[in-house]
């Protein structure tokens, strides 16, 4: 689970034997779903169109009344809330962000803090907060109309207007479904950071199962009738989808998808032999010959990584000199995720990449067979005992 | 035509403003009949399309029997030409009102009450401001129709212009009937344009630059 870095204002969610039928429909909506939602993490509601995870959503803040079942959020039963004040507490946003064309961003964003009977001076302060946590200066863009902003825009201030009156729970539908897919990205990383620093219970329905393993802290897979076929983390889905459903959903490259959960830094980093600038060349040679390694790294003065050097060169070599300008090293950050560190391997002619640390320090080397070890370790944390699925 | 406007020109401006009082107050009491009717019919498709039957069907009546119709009812005067005038006056405005509010994006309603904001909230400061626009288009449309209707319901004695085309009707041939209905017709319009004006104002007064074409 995602280290807390800061506290956690999320509460949590339980859903219990919650239906949905509608009159006239042989088949309900949702057919008994239960689940528990942890606080302060994020869970994405994944399925095929129609399969009752929107309606589920949309049964946390009554927008759809339950048939029959208990929700509570926080340990409060929904049910028994004013349906008015339970929304007030529970943000919202839905896709395109959903502004009102009438209302200025600021009347956008104040709306429920009006609602909430705040007073003027802090939701003022409070709507130029929120436009400074989702990247718009509040100067230029407070009293903009929706008109006047971009598609990427008008989604941030929806989700300014979720957070607003700093709700524990919030729900989001589609959130990023209406704009280009660079946008998208981009929207998901700033969701991404804002809820780092705010630690939320976010409930996502969404229909990609990319966006599903990127934003989702776990992932809640539903089929027709709001039935689980998997509720677990990304990483765990992805190793052992629970059925052939799954698996389909889950769609090819599993395993390349995989490695945009992990990190370099959870890689065990593989030892070269360095060498400094200016080092004897005999020296770093026998050292190299020693460890078996057929090249070795140079590092500068403050013990950055400049480049690879063969062994087989270094025999020509009084001293370790400095690389020219056409070095062939590549360098990942040890938080870049494994996809990227495959990406730059590819193109190095080394077939592996050095990894640096804070300030650039050299930490060590990570090569294919260390990635391929690394999907190897997470498919069997996630396999404990194979399961036949019926 | 000049010294009969000036010899009569207390009448005439008294008449004219009767006329202008008349159509005002019925159209605004034909605007809050049809955005209630609207708000109540708006949300049922069948109950929709029968208001815009009805409102098609109404406008062919023609005003002069349905003023016939009232009179056994309503007598003779004002009360009558009130009734006639507010109900072509509340036809277009009830049109324009349920396709104004039916054309509200759902999703801006359904965000509102996601976020807690209740019916009457929702309908008070999303739907009606978002469909006043097209409200305001059947207003212009009613207020431009009532000054005519206003006219022929001087018939029953009710108030403004009217008289003046009627009594130039029934003098024709005499000294000032042609003077005498001229005028009416030329005050009528004349009014209805200083009203379109006025509307046009308060629209851009009353329509969030967010939403202004």
């Amino acid at each position: 689970m995602p280290e807390s870095t800061t506290e956690t204002t999320g509460v949590d969610i339980e859903l219990i034997d919650v239906v949905k039928r509608y009159p006239g429909q042989k088949r309900a909506a949702v057919e008994s779903l239960s689940l528990h939602i942890p606080a302060g993490e994020i869970v994405m509601f994944v399925g095929p169109s129609g399969c009752g995870k929107t309606t589920s959503l949309k049964m946390i803040n009554r927008l759809i009344e339950p048939t029959s079942g208990t929700i509570r959020i926080g340990g409060e039963e929904v049910g028994r809330q004013h349906d008015d004040d339970l929304r007030r507490r529970i943000g919202y946003v839905i896709q395109g962000g959903s502004l009102f064309p009438h209302m200025t961003v600021t009347q956008n964003i104040a709306l429920v803090p009006g609602l909430l009977g705040w007073d003027r001076r802090r939701t003022a302060e409070r709507v130029d907060e929120l436009l400074e946590l989702v990247g718009l200066d509040p100067a230029r863009y407070r009293n903009r109309y929706p008109r006047e902003l971009s598609g990427g825009q008008q989604q941030r201030v929806g989700v300014a207007r979720g957070l607003a009156a700093d709700p524990p729970v919030i729900l989001m539908d589609e959130p990023f479904g209406a704009v280009d897919p660079i946008t998208r990205q981009r929207l998901q990383d700033e969701l991404l950071s804002i809820q780092e620093e705010l630690r939320k219970t976010i409930v996502c329905v969404t229909h990609d199962f990319d966006e599903a393993v990127k934003l989702g802290d776990r992932i809640l897979i539903l089929t027709e009738g709001a039935k689980i076929a998997q509720y677990d983390v990304p990483e765990a889905i992805l190793a052992n989808p629970a059925d052939r459903f799954v698996a389909d959903f889950v769609g090819a490259g599993a395993a390349l998808k995989q490695l945009t959960l992990s990190r370099v830094s959870e890689i065990e980093l593989g030892r070269r032999t360095v060498g400094e600038i200016g080092a004897k060349a005999a020296d770093v040679l026998r050292a190299a010959q020693a460890a078996d390694d057929d090249c070795i790294v140079v590092l500068d003065a403050k013990r950055r990584p400049v480049n690879w050097l063969w062994t087989r060169d270094l025999l020509d070599l009084d001293r370790i000199p400095a690389p020219r300008d056409d070095t062939d090293l590549v360098t990942i950050d040890r938080r870049a995720t494994l996809n990227d560190a495959l990406d730059l391997m590819l193109v190095s002619s080394h077939g592996s990449a050095v990894v640096t640390g804070r300030r650039d320090e050299y930490l060590g080397v990570v090569d294919f067979q260390a990635v391929l070890t690394r999907i190897q370790e997470t498919h069997d944390e996630h396999n404990p005992t194979p399961e036949v699925v019926a | 035509m000049w010294d009969y406007i000036t010899e009569r020109h207390a009448q005439l401006l008294y008449q004219s403003y009767q006329h202008l009082s008349l159509v005002i107050q019925c159209v605004l009491l034909a605007t809050v009949l049809a955005v209630a009717l609207a708000v109540f019919v708006h949300r049922n498709p069948r109950v929709v399309a029968l208001a815009g039957g009805v409102s098609a069907i109404g406008l062919t009546i023609p005003s002069f029997a349905l003023l016939g119709l009232l009179i056994p009812i309503a007598g003779i005067g004002t009360a009558t030409s009130v009734i006639a005038v507010t109900f072509y006056a509340t036809l277009p405005i009830l049109r324009n009102a349920v396709v104004g509010l039916a054309g509200v994006d759902n999703s801006l309603i359904e965000s509102a009450r996601g976020m807690g904001m209740g019916a009457i909230r929702t309908l008070l400061r999303i739907e009606l401001p978002l469909a006043w626009p097209v409200i305001l288009a059947g207003v212009r449309v009613s207020a431009q129709m009532s000054m005519g209707i206003a006219a022929i319901a001087a018939y029953v004695l009710g108030p403004g212009l009217g008289s003046f085309i009627f009594t130039g009707l029934t003098q024709i041939g005499g000294a000032n009937a042609l003077n005498s209905a001229l005028v009416g017709t030329l005050g009528v319009v004349l009014l209805a344009l200083v009203l379109d004006a006025l509307l046009l104002l308060a629209g851009r007064l009353t329509t969030s630059r967010g939403i202004r074409a």
